[in-house]
Formats: C-alpha cells, structure tokens, sequence
C-alpha cells in the first residue's frame, strides 16, 4: 500500500480487505498451471547421474535429519499431522519433533488441509520466507488435487499451483504411517541432492559477464 | 486513579494482525485487533480462509454421498456431524432407525465428545503457555478412542461412518469390550488430570475471572455448549430436545456460575465425566438385531424441510434442508456452532492484554472447518 | 422436547398486535412481512409468555421467484420454538431489515447471507463480505450463479 500523507491509517478495514480481494484474484490469474515438481530424483536418480562427494554427503546427512516443519495446518489433515507429533507416532524419532511457528527457522512445510484462494496468497508468502534449501510436502488429497472440494468455488486444485511440491502423501487424511513414509522418502531425496555447487558453476566476480 | 493515569506512559493505538496462520488461532482464523500498548481495544475477526463451499457442493451431491461432507466440517468431532446430518434427512424422509442402529450412534457420538473435550482442553493448555505437555498428554487418551473408531471403520479422522437410516457396519466382536476396558482407564485419567490442575496456581491464576461472558449476553449472542453451560445456562439439547434415544440415560447438566475461562475447563472436564457414565449404561444396554433400516442408497425424501439440530461437543449443531423431492437437497444449511459461538469473543477480549486474548479465544473451542464451511 | 409454537395460536396474536404484518400462516412456519419483520420479533422477544430469547440461526433459500429468509427463534424458558420467514421478491439487490439490534448474533449470520446469497440487510452497521474477498464476482449460493 502507498502511505498517503494526509490519511489516518488507523483503523479503514474496508482498504485493507480490497487490497486483499486484489492479492488474490491476482495471484488466481496468475496460477492456473501446475509448477513442476522442483525435481525428478526419486525414481530416475540414474538419468541424472550426480556425483556426491563425501562433503555433500556430510551435509545432506546434516540436513535430512533435523528437518524441522512450519506450522501449516489449515484443516483436517492438520489432526492427523499432530496425531503424528504426538505421543503414538512421534516424529521426534526422525530429528523433526519442533513445529516452528516462524517459517524462518523451518525447511520444510508439510501442507495440511485444504487451500482456498484466499488463503493462497498467504501459504506463499510463508513459502517465500523460509530459507533455502527448502522442501514441501503435500499432504492428502486436498493439497494433491483439492480432493472431494475440487469442484468448489474457492478451492485451489492442489497446493502446487502455488508452490512447488517435493513429496505427495495422498490419503483424506493420510495415515500417520504415510506421513512418516512420505517424511522417509523426502529424507531419501535430500541425500541425493548435490549440497556443494560445482566451482565453475558459482558465480565469479573476476570475470564480468560470465557466470 | 489519577495517579495511575499519570504514570503510566500515553500510547498510540496501533493494529496487529494476528493470523490466518498463527500457532494459536487453530487452524486459519485471523483477527485484526487494535492494541493500546498491550491491550486490546477492539478485534474484528477475519473469516473465509477454509471457506470451502461446502453448502453449494451439497446441492449436486446425493442425500448419502454429502455425509462425508459433514466429516470434514467440524474435524475433531465428525461423527456427532454425521449423525446430526443423517437425523435431519430420517426427519425428512420418515426413515426409522433401528433400535441397535441408536444404540452404536449414542455409543460413537458420546465417545466422539470425549474426543473432541480431549482436544479442546489439551488446546487451551497450549494457548495458555503450556506449551504442548498437558496437551499430548490428552492427546495420548485421544489416540485410544482412535483406535476404537479405526476398529468400526477403518478410518481414524474422517468416518463417514453414519447412514441414513443407521450406520455403515454393525459393530465388531470386540469393539464394546474394548469400550467397557477403556472407560475406567479414562476416568481415572481425568481424576488426575483434574487433580494437577487445580491445584496449579499459575493456570488458576490466569484462568480464574479471565474473559467473563455474562448470561445475558451468551443468549443474545445464541451461545451455545459448555461455552454458554459455564456461564449458567443450563440448557443442553440432549435433555431440553432428546433426539435419537437420549432420553433413556441418566446424566447430569454441569455448569457454572462464573462464565470465565476456568469455567469453561471446568465445564468440559465435567462433561466427559458425563459422557463416560453415559457410556457405561449404554454398553450394557445394547440391543441385537439389524443395524440399518432398509433404505436405498439413492433416497428421494419427498419435498418440504427440516431442521434437526443436535448437542454437539461444541454445542448446537444443526442442520436446515430443503428438498424438492429430487435426490439432492434443493438447499442445505449448517448452523455452524463455531461461528456463532465466536460472536461474543469481542465482547469477551475487550480490556484484556494480548496474551489473555489468546487464551480467551482458545477456552471457546473452534473449529474452522465449521466456522467457515 | 421443544415443542413448535402452534402457528395458529400465534398468528391471532400477532394479527392483533401488528395489522396486516403476517402474510401467511404455514404449519409450522408464520410468514411476515418484511417490513414489519423486525417488530414482530422485538414483540416475541420481549412479550410476557412468548420470551423468544434466543435466536438459533439464519438462513436463506434462493426460490428463482423470491428469496425466502428463514429464522427460527426458540426460547429457552419455554422451551418452545418458533420458524418466521420473509420474503422478498426481487432478484436485483434484495433486501431486509436488519436483527442485528434485537439479537448479537445476527450480525455475522446476515453477513454471511450477504455474502453468499446477495441479499442485503437494511440498518446493519458492518455489511460487508465475510468468507469470499472484496471484488468476488457474485454470490454463490444463487441458483443461477455460475463459475
Ligand atoms: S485431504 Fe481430506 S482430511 Fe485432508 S484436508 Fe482434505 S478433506 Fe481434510
């Protein structure tokens, strides 16, 4: 919003919810394609052909085993996701026990429950800030495909119309076992990633121009 | 009083936003409360961010196949939401229960409120600072009544368990042992439970005179559920307005005088010590014969309308159809119990610093699910 | 049980307290006119032996020719209940009077009906959407409304 000089910003709701209707009708005609999953790993690890060295391999041991997930939990798969927090399944076993409330300290968003359009705007925005590396999950039918509300009118048709999705755990709601499996496969996709850029990829600021 | 005045520091109002996603507000809810230092002014809640069109889809579904609809409306008691639903089509259609079918419905929907109460206080613990102990620790007693549900119909969340006209599956051999072992369990349970919190000075402390709703207020605002029991109403649509075969058992109506948070514990507390005897003289009562009475899965309940309204673990939950004699409702409503039980929170925060707001909030009980539908 | 108010018992006393106010006595529902809508319900709030004090829900039905919004009062002294309707026949910006000053509840209940049906209450302080944002195109619970 523009700060306009002569205007009290103390209290004009109406502004501040026409500026919301904008964001997000915006962002509807903005996302009407699926954004790609971010990679193919997990089945054609062969066609890639990485070579890992073993300081990747320290940090992606590092990273796969103290993901720490930020709270997204706008409905019913959200009971799930605390059944698996909670005392049964405990996900602690897996160094992922904290539910960071700040998206700043979290790599990883574990989407559960429905997104609407107006909520979308805000799930990305939480995307946005999370630090980088980070990875998504998308759990249950709804953040796959927006589920038995597909057909609703202010459902988004899976979370990765907005943002890209690593792992889907299909299930309304998933079992807590596949969440942990699904947990246990991003696990197996981070030790695959390349942790340390190649030399000659990184940028040179000796060299004006080139990469 | 003047001196006070004078001492303390001249703020400037200013807003804060609290949510959709916020830890506390359970699930998306957002209020936009204005702040004179740390305390708050005014809120005005922001709604819509489920908002999943829940009533327009109904209208293309078929009277059987909106009850997994209901599931997902209030998520931490589907199966009260299902029988409040199949009561209102049976109210419609003229459909007949049989007298098992009533029996499994009374067994599932008092052990759902039990569920559901686990939930709701283990939340308020949580958002009054405890953060996450006492919170698993009634998540552990929830886990078991899970485990009942998972054995009648395989799902632990989302039951789509209640048919028109019954239920989906008779029970299996060992679900009412299973029951009967578990009750004693519980109770003891929430001896304890109750034990460490009351004797816990800073949760009384912080509980006790916190977030006062008046009676008057509570009923002009159709507050209802232990929200508006603590605050002495003594109404409780079980005994005020059986429906299905309440009017069979023995149970009490606990309220309370005060209307404040500790109240609302209170309130809760007493109520699943209810539900639980409840229970017990359900189990022993439950009668052989035929689960489901003889109803197509495509019904045509001819046109009119109804309204069947139930006590649900947040209060009344109740369900307004109208049909046009075709096989999917002409229009369906949900009187969503969380949204109406939220129209006094503005009257209730109002005064209080931020912290008590959170608490405040969290003593109600919500869902969003059912809040925005 | 919560009986329903016999209509016929009723009707007569609202007849005589507001000439012409009831348009249509149902069996279980009593029509009023719009118009007069808000009196009426003051009057079964407030009058001695009817107490009406609580107000469960609102609702609107989209019937092509008119728009039919439903209250059910009950109350809890009695333990009566009572279904009023109102209707209005005009597809392009209905609107009623508000309840908001009789009953607190009202306000977010006819904001949602607001919202989603179109209809908008005459004297409420704060009507604006609820669930869809500002700039949403239509309201979706109309029967002719389409994506
Ligand atoms: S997938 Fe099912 S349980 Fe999960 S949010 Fe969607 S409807 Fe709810």
């Amino acid at each position: 919003m523009e700060i306009d000089e002569n205007k009290d910003y103390i209290y004009d709701a109406h502004e501040l919810d026409v500026h919301e209707g904008q964001i997000i009708e915006k962002l509807k005609a903005n996302s009407q394609k699926s954004i790609p999953d971010p990679d193919g790993w997990l089945d054609e690890d062969i066609k890639r052909n990485i070579v890992l060295t073993s300081l990747d391999w320290v940090i992606d041991w590092a990273r796969r085993s103290s993901l720490w997930p930020v709270a997204c939990f706008p409905a019913c798969c959200a009971i799930e996701m605390m059944a698996v927090e909670g005392p049964r399944f405990d996900l602690s076993r897996f160094g992922m026990e904290i539910l960071r409330a700040s998206p700043r300290q979290a790599d990883l968003m574990i989407t559960a429950g429905t997104l609407t359009w107006k909520m979308a705007p805000n799930v990305q925005r939480i995307y946005n800030q999370m630090p980088d590396p980070k990875w998504v999950i998308a759990m249950g039918t709804c953040g796959i495909s927006g589920g038995i509300f597909r057909s609703g009118y202010n459902v988004v048709p899976g979370y990765n119309k907005i943002i890209p999705v690593d792992v889907y755990i299909p299930g309304c709601p998933p079992r807590p076992e596949a969440v942990i499996y699904g947990i246990q496969m991003l696990q197996k996709k981070i030790a695959k990633s390349k942790a340390v850029p190649d030399l000659n990829e990184l940028p040179n600021p000796l060299k004006k121009g080139k990469k | 009083m003047t001196t006070t005045q004078e001492l303390t520091l001249k703020t400037e109002p200013f807003i804060l936003n609290i949510g959709p996603m916020h830890p506390s507000t359970h699930g998306v809810f957002r209020m936009r409360a204005t702040l004179d230092g740390e305390v708050v002014t005014d809120i005005e809640p922001v709604f819509g961010y489920l908002h999943r069109g829940i009533e327009k889809l109904a209208e293309e579904r078929t009277y059987t196949g909106i009850i997994p609809f209901t599931d997902r409306l209030d998520y931490l008691s589907p199966m009260s939401n299902n029988l409040g639903y199949c009561l209102a089509v049976e109210k419609l259609a003229g459909v007949k229960v049989p007298e098992r079918g009533e029996y499994i419905r009374i067994i599932t929907a008092e052990l759902q409120r039990l569920a559901n109460h686990c939930v709701a206080i283990g939340a308020m613990f949580n958002d009054a600072g405890a953060y996450f102990t006492p919170f698993l620790y009634m998540f552990r007693n929830r886990e078991k009544i899970y485990d009942l549900f998972d054995m009648l119909c395989g799902q632990r969340v989302t039951y789509n368990y209640m048919r028109i006209g019954g239920v989906s599956q008779d029970l299996p051999e060992e679900f009412l042992p299973a029951v009967a072992k578990f009750l004693p369990q519980l109770k003891k349970f929430l001896d304890e439970y109750e034990f460490f919190v009351k004797q816990n000075e800073v949760f009384v402390a912080r509980s006790k005179g916190v977030g006062i709703l008046s009676k008057e207020l509570a009923i002009n605002c159709g507050i209802s559920g232990p929200v508006a029991r603590a605050s002495g109403i003594k109404h409780d649509l079980r005994r005020d307005d059986p429906y299905s075969i309440y009017d069979r058992f023995e149970f009490d109506i606990p309220t309370a005088e005060n209307g404040d948070c500790f109240d609302r514990f209170y309130v809760r507390v007493q109520e699943m010590r209810q539900s639980v005897r409840i229970l017990e003289q359900a189990i022993k009562q439950v009668p052989d014969g035929p689960f489901r009475a003889n109803v197509p899965q495509v019904i045509h309940p001819p046109a009119g309308e109804s309204y069947a309204h139930i006590e649900s673990p947040k209060g009344e939950l109740g369900y307004y159809i109208v049909s046009d004699g075709s096989i999917a409702p002409y229009r369906f409503h949900i009187r969503p119990t969380s949204l109406i039980n939220l129209g006094a929170l503005r009257n209730m925060v109002r005064g209080w610093k931020v912290a008590d707001l959170i608490f405040i909030f969290g003593s109600i009980d919500i869902t969003m699910g059912e809040v925005d539908r | 049980m919560t009986t329903a108010l016999a209509a016929t018992e009723i009707v007569s006393q609202l007849s005589a307290q507001f000439p012409g106010a009831v348009e249509e006595a149902g069996t279980d529902a009593v029509l009023v006119k719009g118009e007069h809508l808000p009196a009426v319900v003051e009057y079964l709030k407030t009058a001695a032996g009817l107490k009406f004090d609580y107000l469960n829900f609102i609702t609107a039905v989209d019937y092509y020719s008119y728009f039919e919004v439903v209250y059910r009062l009950t109350s809890l002294e009695f333990n009566r209940y009572i279904v009023l309707k109102t209707r209005c026949y005009t597809r392009n910006k209905p609107s009623v009077l508000t309840l908001t000053g009789i009953y607190q509840g009202a306000d977010w209940q006819e904001r949602e009906i607001y919202d989603l049906m179109g209809i908008s209450f005459k004297g409420h302080k704060n009507l604006k959407r609820i669930f869809l944002w500002e700039g949403f195109d239509g309201h979706p619970l109309r029967k002719d409304w389409n994506r």
